[in-house]
């Protein structure tokens, strides 16, 4: 029996390394970050000059924190729709024939690296939206509507918006498709059985049924879009300080993630200024921990929901 | 008679309705999966195109030239890249495995939920603050120079959880009759849980291994403060060393034209790992499914 007990004890302290690492990223960002905030206080979080030049040393993440909410905002805008569409899509209407394969690709969209997804973005991509979104957008409502207004240049928010859309389609999708198919079968029948038309089906069974699912899949998605550093570094134009606080989608800006990726290389160690990138990333963590928390508390509700229904 | 004949008819034309929205939704559907695959197919079509041209063996094998000349490689990059996964793989590996069979065979504990929990989280995790987190321990605490260690260090963290989820699945899919069976024999639980049940889960941890690999291999942003990158092959485990992913986006910021075909061909070998092990793992869950 003794080397049963040993077993259990050496696999539950192996499992505690997930637990143990958790607890010293927090400790690490806290400590580490603790100089800032002892120098700048709450005005590191809320402020927006960003000076890493000794002497005139100041710094503020609120345009950052914008540019990763307005980035990961409008990335959700877009691929929300799209990715329950594919969700329905393959797993109620694609014939079976072509399910297997479109669901794989709609996967390996997943397994393409952030860094090719930038690559792709800055060389390819970024054309394609000047000139066909950006131009006509911005000749035609600029005046008007200011959030649209700007130069057209391709590296901007909108551009990061947009292939952030991309990267977390196959994510949203993939757990709005498990949610739509933990739905019960007798749900769908008995629409189908009062004579509802497929759409019919799906507005009146799956979507009251799957709501807070289908919810939580979409705050799964914000999280990966806010964390997401290469791709977005390499389209969002990286502009620092005050002018990267966001009046306009056409307007190249700066994520939290962003900054720490182009600037921490560069970083003077004897300066505050690694320290107030540490500080973006705990921001950056606080922001990742309630998005995930949340998301897993309304994915976890929708579960409960389908074993009571059951 | 006339009414009867206006109902018919304002039953068709509901019905009539019915059925264009119900087309209007099939195909919105459709074209929602269309638009998701336009964006793969373009890159995958701009990698190939732009990445062929610069594929030679001097270009796969070579060190890279002096900053604005054409010449030389990414060949360190590529020898660090497999490096990197040799570490991290042995590194993340065994406490992925470990912790997968703990939730398997002792997971019903509060314990075991909070640890599938954080598990979940630290997947989704924003990879640049487990790169400063990697940073502070490796390179400035434990060993004070950016490092293959480094490196490896974060991308283990990326990589635990992935494994220890896979193994906990292929593991609950092995039937209790195995276990039973062989706890009716005498065999102590550890002695049974690694000849019996892991054997007969072996592929689709093997599977899961993989799969976590493919995913490392184009984590960047971590190993920006981690392993630097170099101009240099391989010389210690206590030194900068290059990666692929690294040396691609070093190389999109170089305003020379020999660097952004360069780029291209250094994505086009990385894409050409992640693909592969994707594909691999697919085609063997496939064919394990068929059988």
């Amino acid at each position: 029996m003794n080397a049963d007990k040993i077993f259990k004890q050496f696999s539950s302290v192996m499992a505690f390394s997930a637990i143990g690492i958790m607890i010293l990223i927090v400790f690490v960002l806290v400590t580490q970050s603790a100089p800032v905030w002892q120098e700048f206080g709450l005005d590191f979080a809320f402020g927006s000059d960003w000076n890493p030049v000794e002497g005139r040393e100041s710094y503020g993440v609120r345009p950052y924190i914008y540019g990763t909410l307005i980035t990961s905002f409008l990335a959700l805008l877009l691929a929300v729709p799209i990715s329950i569409g594919i969700a329905i899509f393959l797993s109620e209407l694609a014939p079976p024939i072509i399910r297997e394969p479109l669901s794989f690709i709609v996967e390996l969209l997943a397994a393409v690296p952030s860094v090719i997804y930038g690559l792709w973005g800055l060389f390819i991509f970024r054309f394609y939206i000047r000139d066909y979104i950006e131009e006509p957008v911005i000749n035609s409502l600029g005046d008007t509507i200011p959030i649209f207004s700007g130069i057209p240049f391709g590296l901007d928010l909108f551009t990061a918006g947009i292939i952030l859309a991309v990267m977390i389609i196959p994510t949203i999708s993939s757990v709005a498709r498990e949610v739509i198919y933990a739905v019960p079968a007798t749900q769908k029948e008995a629409a189908y059985a009062l004579g509802a038309t497929r759409w019919e089906m799906m507005r009146t069974s799956v979507f009251n049924y799957a709501k807070s699912g289908l919810f939580g899949a979409c705050v799964l998605g914000l999280g990966r879009a806010v964390g997401e550093t290469m791709a977005v570094t390499m389209v969002i134009g990286n502009t620092i300080g005050a002018q990267a606080l966001p009046e306009s989608l056409f307007q190249p800006g700066q994520s939290m993630a962003s900054i720490i990726a182009n600037e921490f290389n560069e970083a003077d160690p004897g300066s505050l200024h690694p320290s107030a990138l540490i500080g973006v990333g705990l921001i950056l963590f606080f922001f990742a921990l309630i998005i995930q928390l949340f998301s897993l508390y309304l994915r976890e509700r929708s579960l409960k929901v389908g074993e009571v229904l059951d | 008679m006339t009414e009867q004949n206006e109902l018919e008819r304002l039953t068709q034309r509901n019905a009539a309705k019915r059925k264009l929205i119900n087309n209007l939704f099939i195909f919105f559907c459709g074209f929602c999966t269309l638009i998701a695959i336009i964006p793969l197919g373009s890159i995958l079509f701009e990698v190939v195109k732009n990445g062929y041209p610069a594929i030679s063996w001097e270009f796969l094998t070579a060190r890279p030239g002096a900053i604005g000349s054409a010449e030389g490689g990414i060949g360190p990059a590529i020898q660090g890249t497999l490096i990197i996964i040799a570490l991290t793989t042995l590194l993340g590996v065994p406490f992925g495995v470990v912790s997968g069979i703990y939730l398997a065979e002792f997971g019903d504990s509060k314990f075991a939920k909070t640890v599938r929990i954080v598990n979940d989280m630290l997947t989704e995790f924003p990879s640049i603050v487990i790169g400063i987190f990697a940073y502070y321990i490796v390179t400035i605490v434990l060993i004070g120079s950016f490092s293959a260690f480094g490196g490896a260090f974060a991308l283990a963290i990326i990589m635990l959880p992935v494994v220890a989820r896979t193994t906990e699945e292929s593991l609950r899919l092995v039937p209790n009759g195995l276990r039973e069976s062989a706890a009716a024999l005498g065999i102590r639980k550890w002695r049974y849980t690694w000849s019996v049940v892991i054997s007969a889960a072996r592929r689709g941890m093997v599977n899961g291994i993989m799969l976590s690999v493919a995913r490392i291999t184009g984590e960047t942003a971590p190993l920006i403060m981690t392993i630097l990158g170099s101009q240099w092959f391989f010389s210690s485990f206590f030194g900068p060393i290059d990666a692929l992913p690294l040396r691609i986006w070093r190389l999109s910021l170089l305003p020379y034209e020999y660097a952004r075909i360069q780029g291209w061909g250094a994505a086009l070998v990385l894409i050409t790992i992640v693909l592969t092990l994707n594909i691999i793992v697919k085609y063997v869950t496939r064919s394990k499914v068929r059988t």
